[in-house]
C-alpha cells in the first residue's frame, strides 16, 4: 500500500532521499561512550511539539586553517541517536553528513545551518514535520554549548529564548527549569545541579525559589 | 517477488466482506430510488430500508424506529452527545427539571463562560441550570471532542478516570452521579487497547439511580459506542441498559460512511442535521440505501459469526501476546489481558518510536498502526495510554495489532519473525532507555525551556 505525498504526489510520504536516510542513517552512533571524554561535547534535547528526543556528540579536529595564524575548530565527527520518527531521524542523518562532509564544518559555519538549509537536501519534508528538522539544530546548539562551557569560551554559548537570572553567572531560568526538571526540589539541590552557588543577594535567591517552586508545580504538580 | 501484505489494523477498518458486496450490488443502478418517492421506484429504496431495519434491531432487541442512519461513528456519536445536551438545555426553563440543582449551583453558574445556548443565557432567574455530562479519559474523539466543546460552552462535564488496566470502575460512575446529569457516555470497548467496559453494570446503576430521583426520571440518558465491539459482543440493548447506541459499517466488513445510533423511544435529542425530516426527523438528508443495505447484511454477518470468530481469534491473541513478550525484551501489553476484545493486542514497545517502527514494517510488508504523537493530526501522543496512568514515551511507543477474519497464526508467526530484529535495530537509533516501571518521564530536562505540554510524572494510583 503507498502512501502519496499530497505536495509532489510521490508514492511515499517522504521523498526518497529522506526514504533513504531514515532506513540508512549515517553517523549514527551504535554504543553510547563508556568515556565521558571520548568525545568533546555532548547535548540532548526534546521537541515540545511531539517529544521527540535527540543525543548528539561532538569530535572537534585540530587541525589548522589556511590562515596559519588562525586555528580552526573543525567538526571532525558528528555521532547521535534519535528516539522520533523517520523524518527526525532523516533529518538528523542529513545534519550530520552536512556538517561533516568535505573535512568538516567550523563551529561558526556550522551555526549558520539553518533548517531549511537541510529540508532542501532532503528534497522536502511534509509540512506538519518540518518541526521534526529543528531538531538537530537545536541538539547541536546545545552539543556547541556544551563544548563553548568546556573549552572555556562563556562568551559564545547562545541560549535562545532563555532569560538571564543570574547576571554574574549566566544562569538562565532554562537552567533552573532544567535543574528542575532533573529532579531537584530546592535551592540547595539546583545549586548542585549546576555546580555553581547562585544567587548571590536574598533578591535573587527570591526569585529563583519562585522559579523552582513554579516549574515543580507545572511538571510534577 | 510478490508476496501478500499481513493487515494487522482491522481496528482502523476492514474490506468489505463478499456477501457484502453482493447485498449492495443492485442498488448501484438498478434499485436505485429515493425512498420518499410513492412510485415503484421509492417503494422498493423505502422497502430495501426498512428490511435492512429489521435486521439491525433482531440483534439488538430493539424496535425498527429506534435506528437512525447517519454517515458513520463519528456522527452517531456527536449526534448523541450535542442531541442529548441541547435537548436537555431547551426544555430546562419551562420544565425546571434540575430545581434542586439550581438552588446550589446558581451563583457558579453566573461566573461560566457565555454559552451559545439558550438555556445559559437566560436572565437569572431562568439561568440557573447546568446540565451534567459524565464521560471517561480514554473515550473515542468523536464522543471526547463534543464533550470538551460543551465543557467550554459551560456545560458541566466529568471525564472519569480509568484503571491501570484500561477499564472503567463502575462505582466511580456511580459517585459522580448527580440529579442533573443528563447523559453518561462511555464506551463498549476502547478502540486503541480493545479493553471492554462493563456496559450492563453501568447500565443497572443509572437505571437505579433514575428509579430513585423524585423528579426527571427520564435523565441521565446512557449512551455507549460500540463501533469496535459489534464484531465480538453482544449488542443487545436490553441486556446492556443504553437508552443510545453507535455502530458503523467500517469496522464490520460493510462500507465506509455509514452508521446508526440506536435511539430508544422517548429519548429526546435535538437533531444536528435538518432539513427534509428524514429518520424520524432525527438526521435528514436522502437515505443512503446502498450504503444502509450494506451495513445491515455487514451486521447481520458480523453479530451472527461474533462467537465463532471470538473462539478462532482468541487463541490467537493470547499466542502473540506471549509470543511478543517473550521475544522481545521490554514489552508491556497495554490493557486488561483478557477483558479485551479478541482482535486487540497493544503493547508498548519501550525505547522506540512507533511511527518509526510502522514505517519500517511497512517496508517488510506487515500493517499496523501505533499511539505515537508522530502519526496523530495534533501531535498529541495516544490519550488511551496516558489515561492509563502510563509516562509519555509509553504511549509514543504504543502498537496496535488489530487481528480480522483473514488473520492466521501464519501470518502472526511472520510477524514475530520480522519484529525482534527490526525492534532490536531501532533500539540502536534511539538515545532513551526508560525503565519498564517507570511512572514518569525518562528524560524530561531535555524540554527545559520548550514549553512542555505534559506532565513530567503521570498520575499515580493507590
Amino acid at each position: 500500500m503507498d502512501v502519496i505525498n499530497q505536495y509532489t504526489g510521490e508514492k511515499w510520504y517522504y521523498t526518497d532521499i529522506v526514504k533513504d536516510h531514515f532506513f540508512h542513517p549515517r553517523n549514527l552512533l551504535m554504543e553510547k561512550p563508556k568515556n565521558e571524554n571520548e568525545f568533546d561535547a555532548r547535548g540532548m534535547v526534546g521537541s515540545p511539539a511531539c517529544g521527540d528526543m535527540m543525543e548528539m556528540w561532538m569530535k572537534i579536529g585540530s587541525a589548522v586553517g589556511s590562515d596559519s595564524n588562525n586555528k580552526e575548530e573543525r567538526i571532525k565527527e558528528l555521532k547521535w541517536k534519535t528516539f522520533g520518527c523517520a523524518s527526525a531521524i532523516a533529518a538528523t542523518s542529513m545534519y550530520s553528513v552536512m556538517l561533516t562532509e568535505n573535512g568538516g564544518m567550523t563551529l561558526a559555519e556550522a551555526l549558520k545551518v539553518r533548517p531549511q538549509d537541510v529540508m532542501k537536501r532532503l528534497g522536502g519534508l511534509p509540512n506538519r514535520k518540518i518541526h521534526c528538522s529543528v531538531l538537530a539544530d537545536k541538539a547541536f546548539q546545545k552539543t556547541a554549548n556544551d563544548y563553548f562551557r568546556k573549552t572555556g569560551q562563556n562568551s559564545r554559548i547562545v541560549i535562545e529564548g532563555a532569560r538571564v537570572i543570574d547576571p554574574r553567572l549566566n544562569i538562565t531560568d532554562k537552567d533552573i527549569e532544567e535543574a528542575v526538571l532533573e529532579g531537584a526540589q530546592n535551592l540547595e539541590e539546583v545549586q548542585k545541579k549546576l555546580k555553581v552557588g547562585i544567587g548571590a543577594s536574598q533578591e535573587l535567591i527570591t526569585e529563583i525559589e519562585q522559579l523552582i517552586r513554579f516549574y515543580a508545580d507545572k511538571y510534577y504538580g | 517477488m510478490n508476496y501478500k501484505r499481513i493487515y494487522l489494523d482491522h481496528a482502523a477498518t476492514t474490506p468489505i466482506d463478499s456477501r457484502v458486496k453482493d447485498a449492495m450490488e443492485p442498488f448501484w443502478d438498478e434499485k436505485f430510488g429515493n425512498a420518499g418517492g410513492l412510485y415503484e421506484e421509492g417503494r422498493l429504496a423505502k422497502e430495501a430500508m426498512q428490511n435492512s431495519r429489521e435486521t439491525i434491531t433482531k440483534f439488538i432487541g430493539a424496535k425498527p424506529d429506534e435506528i437512525i442512519f447517519t454517515s458513520g461513528g463519528t456522527e452517531s456519536d456527536n449526534l448523541a452527545v450535542f442531541g442529548v445536551a441541547e435537548a436537555a438545555l431547551k426544555n430546562l426553563p419551562k420544565a425546571e427539571i434540575f430545581q434542586d440543582f439550581s438552588q446550589r449551583d446558581g451563583a457558579r453558574l453566573s461566573n461560566s463562560p457565555a454559552g451559545e445556548y439558550a438555556g445559559l443565557k437566560k436572565s437569572s432567574a431562568e439561568a440557573k441550570i447546568k446540565p451534567h455530562i459524565i464521560t471517561t479519559k480514554f473515550e473515542h474523539h468523536a464522543v471526547l471532542t463534543p464533550c470538551e466543546q460543551l465543557a467550554r460552552e459551560g456545560l458541566d462535564v466529568t471525564f472519569l478516570d480509568v484503571g491501570e488496566d484500561g477499564i472503567v470502575n463502575p462505582e466511580d460512575v456511580r459517585k459522580v452521579l448527580r440529579p442533573e446529569t443528563v447523559l453518561v457516555s462511555i464506551m463498549y470497548a476502547n478502540n486503541e487497547i480493545g479493553t471492554i467496559q462493563p456496559i450492563a453494570e453501568i447500565g443497572k446503576i443509572i437505571k437505579d439511580f433514575r428509579m430513585a430521583k423524585a423528579q426527571n426520571k427520564q435523565y441521565p440518558y446512557f449512551h455507549t459506542d460500540a463501533c469496535q465491539a459489534a464484531g465480538y459482543l453482544d449488542l443487545n440493548v436490553n441486556n446492556l441498559g443504553v437508552d443510545l447506541m453507535t455502530v458503523n459499517g467500517s469496522k464490520i466488513y460493510g462500507p465506509k460512511g455509514i452508521g446508526f445510533l440506536y435511539k430508544k423511544t422517548g429519548v429526546k435529542i435535538k437533531p444536528q442535521i435538518i432539513g427534509g425530516g428524514q429518520e424520524m426527523r432525527m438526521r435528514s438528508g436522502t437515505e443512503n440505501i446502498l450504503l444502509i443495505v450494506g451495513m445491515a447484511k455487514a451486521f447481520e454477518i458480523a453479530q451472527a459469526e461474533r462467537e465463532s470468530e471470538t473462539d478462532r481469534l482468541t487463541p490467537l491473541r493470547n499466542y502473540f501476546i506471549s509470543e511478543i513478550v517473550k521475544k522481545i525484551p521490554k514489552v508491556v501489553l497495554n490493557g486488561h489481558a483478557i477483558k479485551r476484545l479478541p482482535n486487540n493486542v497493544n503493547v508498548s514497545i519501550l525505547d522506540i518510536e512507533g511511527e518509526a517502527l510502522v514505517l519500517y514494517m511497512d517496508a517488510k510488508g506487515i500493517s499496523f498502526s501505533t499511539g505515537s504523537a508522530c502519526t496523530s493530526e495534533s501531535l498529541d501522543p495516544s490519550h488511551v495510554i496516558l489515561a492509563l496512568g502510563k509516562p509519555y514515551e509509553f504511549a509514543h511507543s504504543s502498537m496496535r495489532f488489530t487481528m480480522g477474519r483473514s488473520t492466521t497464526k501464519e501470518e502472526l508467526d511472520k510477524v514475530l519473525e520480522v519484529l525482534p530484529a527490526t525492534v532490536e535495530w531501532l533500539r540502536k537509533v534511539s538515545p532513551v532507555s526508560i525503565d519498564m516501571n517507570a511512572k514518569s518521564m525518562s528524560h524530561p530536562e531535555v524540554f527545559a525551556g520548550e514549553n512542555l505540554m505534559v506532565k513530567a510524572k503521570s498520575k499515580s494510583y493507590k
